[in-house]
């Protein structure tokens, strides 16, 4: 997954209304909407975007994130005008300045959305972080971004007087280094390590100011919102998932690749966008109401299973693939929208294998500070492995679920709640392959 | 969680003025080290996992043990008695 193409909408109904803004800009009208700009540069970005409105009413856009339903777009999903809302009022109760961060530090492995839209849009996101500057009240701006982030983010910042104060600070490598208690840590004492809590940060964070950590996808949907409304960020996606989404779909397709997808897509479709075109689900899949073509008829799915949310996320099984990108529809997978990272599990490849890796790969990246979470994952990871290797013994599912249940919501982060959701829902999808597992065989490698 | 730090030890808390509020005890996961003195305290509320840290025993919230008024002085005293300096009341 090194070399990534080009980015592109895919194609989706048009927006009802695109009359010309002042200054002849024309609101996007397709799920392209994030990577219009012919390159990175601020002219280039105003050519297609316009100009920022400035933000002389902070309660309207805070109003029209509300009815917008822009959700997070780093992995928790939580409604961005609540976070806003709260740190806004938590300022002015409690007469603190607040603190605003552009998280950008991406350290789940199979997503590459923030990279590629700080390279590509670099403004959008300079954009959605001074106005969440302007709403909340704050003067202090950072970006918390891998060092070729950091690069790009420099360079764009350089482009416009209006983004010289925001500073940069650069995150190191892994897994919790970019959750958010983590990043106040980091520009508190320079340390990337999640910390216990028992406030939200969007009461007392950076030095018990107020802070507002914000996803770079999140700022730049919110610099869309800002200059076109919630009615045209809605115009796209479905009512439970509105706007679009960027996401990462890599492993068994044919080009793996970052794509901006209309909210509630189904995930068949966003892997479809990623094949040859003689390689394609559609049709070939018993599901639901997918109809059997011709064409396909017999041909085996390629697909064994898509792991949906990262590594943190869920399997969803391969006779499943009509489910959307939506909250609710893939909440019985373990799985959600979240950063958009979509892996895709070929027909040759061993679930359990697979996700006996990703647990080991998972406890390994435990920052090693609450006991629970350095010595539960490892010892979850290691049944998963002794299942996967094919143990004879009928007691590993019930010690994986025993030890999923017994770190859950015990670590000052919520790594060993996503590690035990996911090495369970690794148990769920592949369960027919548990069974054989147990007696020895393997419904892949036989 | 909506939580707002106590005054772990004063005397206000010992006095009752406290006690008619619900109270949790918070575990910071980043300090403790399982040395248990806690889970003895508060034997009704805690029992220790199979590596020694201590565990709810019933509980919504694994990190914030809800406290019956009957224990908040047993509490208090794990609070202060705490070796790792990781556990703390806060209010509901």
């Amino acid at each position: 997954m090194d070399a990534l193409p080009p980015v592109h909408g895919a194609p989706g109904p048009s927006a009802e209304t695109t009359a010309p803004l002042a200054g002849g800009v024309v609101p996007p009208a397709t799920t392209a909407r994030l990577f219009l700009a012919a390159d990175p540069t601020f002219a280039a970005h105003r050519a297609v975007y316009g100009p920022m409105p400035s933000i002389e009413h902070p309660n309207a856009l805070v109003d029209e994130l509300r009815l917008s339903g822009l959700d997070g777009r780093g992995g928790a999903g939580f409604a961005v005008w609540r976070k806003v809302a709260a740190v806004r009022n938590s300022s002015a109760r409690r007469s603190k300045r607040p603190i605003v961060v552009a998280n950008g530090s991406e350290g789940e492995p199979l997503s590459r959305k923030d990279e590629t839209l700080m390279r590509r849009a670099p403004h959008l996101v300079i954009d959605g972080l001074l106005a969440c500057a302007a709403v909340v009240g704050a003067t202090d701006a950072t970006l918390y971004v891998s060092t070729e982030g950091a690069n790009v983010m420099r360079a764009a910042m350089a482009e416009r007087a209006d983004a010289a104060h925001v500073a940069v600070v650069v995150a190191p490598d892994g897994f919790v280094t970019g959750e958010a208690t983590a990043v106040a840590n980091a520009l508190e004492h320079g340390v990337s390590v999640p910390r216990d809590h028992v406030v939200h940060l969007s009461e007392s964070g950076v030095r018990g100011r107020p802070t507002l950590v914000q996803n770079v996808e999140t700022l730049a949907q919110l610099a869309l919102i800002a200059r076109f409304g919630a009615a045209w960020f809605r115009s796209i996606g479905t009512a439970d998932e509105p706007g679009t989404r960027v996401v990462t779909v890599s492993g068994a397709v044919d080009i793996p690749q970052v794509i901006e997808v209309a909210g509630g897509t189904p995930i068949r479709a966003i892997i479809d966008a990623c094949m040859r075109p003689d390689h394609t689900l559609a049709g070939s899949l018993i599901d639901g109401s997918a109809t059997p073509l011709s064409a396909t008829e017999g041909r085996p799915s390629p697909v064994r299973a898509v792991l949906v949310g990262g590594y943190h996320g869920g399997w969803v099984p391969g006779d499943r693939l009509s489910v959307p990108l939506s909250r609710a529809e893939l909440a019985p997978y373990g799985a959600q929208p979240g950063a958009g990272v979509l892996f895709v599990l070929g027909a040759t490849a061993c679930g359990l294998e697979t996700s006996a890796n990703i647990a080991a790969y998972l406890a390994g990246q435990s920052a090693g500070q609450c006991g629970v979470c350095v010595n539960g994952l490892p010892a979850m990871a290691d049944v998963l492995s002794r299942l996967a290797a094919r143990h004879r013994d009928a007691r590993l599912p019930a010690e994986i679920t025993r030890l999923a249940d017994l770190v859950t919501g015990r670590g000052s982060c919520s790594h060993p709640d996503g590690t035990a959701r996911f090495v369970l829902s690794s148990l769920t999808a592949f369960e027919t392959d548990v069974r054989a597992h147990l007696e020895g065989r393997c419904e892949v490698h036989g | 969680m909506a939580a707002r730090r106590l005054e772990s030890t004063s005397g206000a808390s010992r006095d009752g003025t406290a006690g008619r509020m619900p109270v949790r005890l918070h575990i910071d996961w980043t300090r403790c080290d399982g040395r248990g003195l806690c889970t003895e305290l508060l034997a009704d509320q805690l029992t220790r996992d199979e590596w020694g840290y201590p565990l709810a025993r019933r509980a919504d919230d694994a990190s914030n043990v809800p406290i019956p008024a009957a224990q908040l002085d047993a509490a208090h005293d794990a609070v202060a008695l705490c070796p790792r300096q990781a556990l703390r009341l806060v209010a509901e």
